[in-house]
């Protein structure tokens, strides 16, 4: 008896081992599956790097063609798209939103998470709340305010309205909670330090993994934001994703040139996708699991 | 709350401070917190909340250019149940929802299944499915729109070896809204790849291994732990999903070359774009708000029909 029920555990233990073995069904269909994410990025820089010959030929290409510093001449050369001007506006617009939006997330997910003060809970409910609001409701009213202090096709248009989101509040608050023990701002307190000082001090370097994860979804949210931008901006001082829409609505046939603009305009992203893909995972799963 | 009981039961530390700053002490802690988190509250007063008001108010009116305007109570929005534009782009928006949402989100219940093993190469493998929502709206539409291309589209060469003839993938509304969800499911499968992954890791496995004992197979296993325990993550993925995929803009646009119409029987317009074509192209502000605020209220319902629908079918199967 005794040796029976010895390898009905032992089985069961391999079972259970195995269970969360992958198979190589599993390896082919994530193979398949990184394949068609990355496809259509390859194939940007396939285009890109052709003539126009080539792209309206049949069998399409599939390999890299040489033409890409051609191309990409012919992208900032062009007179219309203000391309340079563009990459520049995106650059700044990007910057200061996350800075911004990384401190003053910061500052209050701090006080939400660590001081007491009256009202908290409904004023964090409040901030909850807005994250479910479409923003694109508002953009005809914001737009009519815009030109009501002339700030139409001037880059703080794309810029002010963004300094703080209440996404970022929530995700510094939901960190600080559990990242900064209570001790740390009674012992900087009991030192006379008054709450800004422990704020910079002492919570700030502690929130560090938390505030690189936001900055990273901020510079690529307002890089890539584009609705607001082609409602508020003009085509002579635009930035980047307006531009290759401008681009793609005038020389759609061009295909090689529009798409040397679009490498250009997504390729920084991927690099710093690549850096830091790791954190940007950990912080999308992270979320997850509170939400 | 919690927190308060807790400092109270700690015993408060001595006054260590002189009492000269007593006065600046209390006013800093009074007041710190509230200077804190009032950026956030007056940044969404100025540039979110008084522009969602101030968009039900210029929807009473009849509103142009120079600010010329009558109050006109509810005429817009009666105006605007009839208007078959209006209708059509309802359509077109709730169909690209369904289109790219469902396979979307079964997509990525599946991927996450795939990802939650013991890999070789875990990283490389996530980073691979999160790749697609790096890249920007307009960059996708850009390259989408070419490899869906009438002449010399990928999509219609290799559709050529199956004997189907070249698709005029902008030219009718079905192929728009298959070509635009394409988009849509490209960039936003691993995203919720990831938010599933996170959500099954979170399930305790002995779980399963009682269940293999029982002899469950994988298959069962899936559908009667992993889907059922996911609840929670399948209510959120599929209203993010509904807020986002209902105000389909980009996409749509650079798939039909900047045309706000969406092509020229307004066969891949969305209701956002209605919107934006009513505000800013017919310079109809009053009009263009109307649209604004069905489209709140199209968002508001589809989420709570999806809600039920979700919470029925992950509940029944336990």
């Amino acid at each position: 008896m005794t040796v029976l029920s010895r390898r009905t555990v032992t089985r069961t233990v391999e079972r259970s081992a195995r269970l969360w073995e992958a198979s190589p069904l599993t390896y082919i269909t994530l193979i398949f599956a990184i394949v068609l994410s990355a496809f259509p990025l390859y194939w940007m820089l396939v285009i890109a790097s052709r003539t126009n010959q080539d792209v309206g030929s049949i069998p399409p290409p599939l390999v890299l063609g040489q033409h890409l510093f051609e191309n990409i001449g012919r992208v900032f050369g062009n007179q219309n798209a203000h391309f340079a001007k563009a990459l520049v506006n995106s650059a700044i617009a990007s910057s200061v939103v996350a800075i911004s939006v990384v401190f003053f997330s910061s500052l209050a997910g701090f006080a939400f998470a660590k001081l007491r003060f009256r009202g908290r809970n409904a004023l964090l409910l409040i901030i909850v709340a807005t994250m479910m609001v479409p923003v694109q409701m508002g953009i005809i009213p914001l737009y009519m305010l815009m030109v009501k202090i002339h700030w139409t096709g001037q880059l703080q248009a794309v810029i002010v309205p963004f300094l703080v989101t209440g996404f970022g509040v929530f995700m510094m608050r939901q960190y600080a909670e559990q990242a900064i023990p209570d001790e740390l701002i009674e012992a900087a307190r009991v030192d006379g330090a008054s709450t800004f000082r422990i704020f910079w001090s002492v919570v700030f370097p502690a929130l560090r993994p938390a505030a690189a994860v936001l900055a990273l979804f901020q510079f690529m949210q307002t890089w890539n934001e584009f609705m607001w931008n082609f409602a508020v901006l003009t085509p002579d001082n635009p930035t980047v994703q307006y531009a290759l829409a401008q681009l793609n609505g005038t020389y759609y046939a061009d295909y090689s040139m529009v798409f040397s603009g679009t490498a250009i305009a997504t390729v920084p992203l991927l690099v710093v996708f690549i850096v830091f893909g790791r954190q940007i995972i950990g912080g999308i799963m992270e979320g997850a699991i509170k939400a | 709350m919690t927190l308060d009981l807790q400092t109270a039961a700690r015993p408060k530390p001595a006054p260590a401070r002189p009492p000269r700053g007593a006065w600046r002490n209390r006013l800093d802690a009074k007041a710190s917190p509230y200077l804190y988190i009032s950026p956030f509250y007056l940044l969404f007063l100025a540039f979110g909340l008084f522009p969602l008001g101030y968009t039900f108010w210029v929807s009473l009116h009849h509103w142009d250019i120079l600010g010329n305007n009558h109050y006109t109570g509810l005429r817009n929005y009666q105006l605007l149940l009839t208007d078959p534009d209006f209708w059509n782009a309802v359509t077109n928006t709730v169909a690209m929802f369904v289109i790219a949402t469902v396979p979307q989100l079964l997509g990525a219940m599946f991927l996450a299944n795939a990802l939650n093993r013991k890999l070789r190469a875990q990283t490389l493998f996530r980073m691979g499915v999160l790749a697609p929502m790096v890249t920007s709206v307009a960059a996708v539409g850009i390259v989408f729109s070419q490899l869906f291309g009438r002449d010399y589209g990928l999509i219609n060469w290799l559709l050529h070896f199956a004997g189907v003839h070249n698709i005029d993938w902008q030219a009718h509304q079905w192929s728009q809204w298959t070509a635009i969800s394409t988009m849509v499911d490209w960039r936003w499968t691993g995203y919720n790849t990831l938010i599933f992954l996170a959500g099954m890791q979170a399930i305790p496995r002995d779980l399963y291994e009682a269940a293999a004992i029982d002899g469950a197979s994988r298959r069962v296993q899936f559908w009667r732990i992993t889907v059922p325990s996911l609840r929670p993550t399948i209510i959120f993925t599929s209203i993010v999903s509904t807020i986002g995929g209902l105000q389909l803009f980009t996409e749509p646009l650079m798939f039909n070359q900047n045309l706000m119409q969406g092509g020229s029987l307004r066969q891949g317009q969305t209701v956002a774009m209605y919107m934006y074509e009513s505000a800013f192209q017919r310079f109809q502000y009053g009009y263009g708000s109307a649209v604004a605020w069905m489209l709140f209220l199209l968002i508001i319902i589809i989420a709570l029909i999806n809600y039920l629908i979700t919470r029925r079918l992950a509940g029944g199967r336990i």
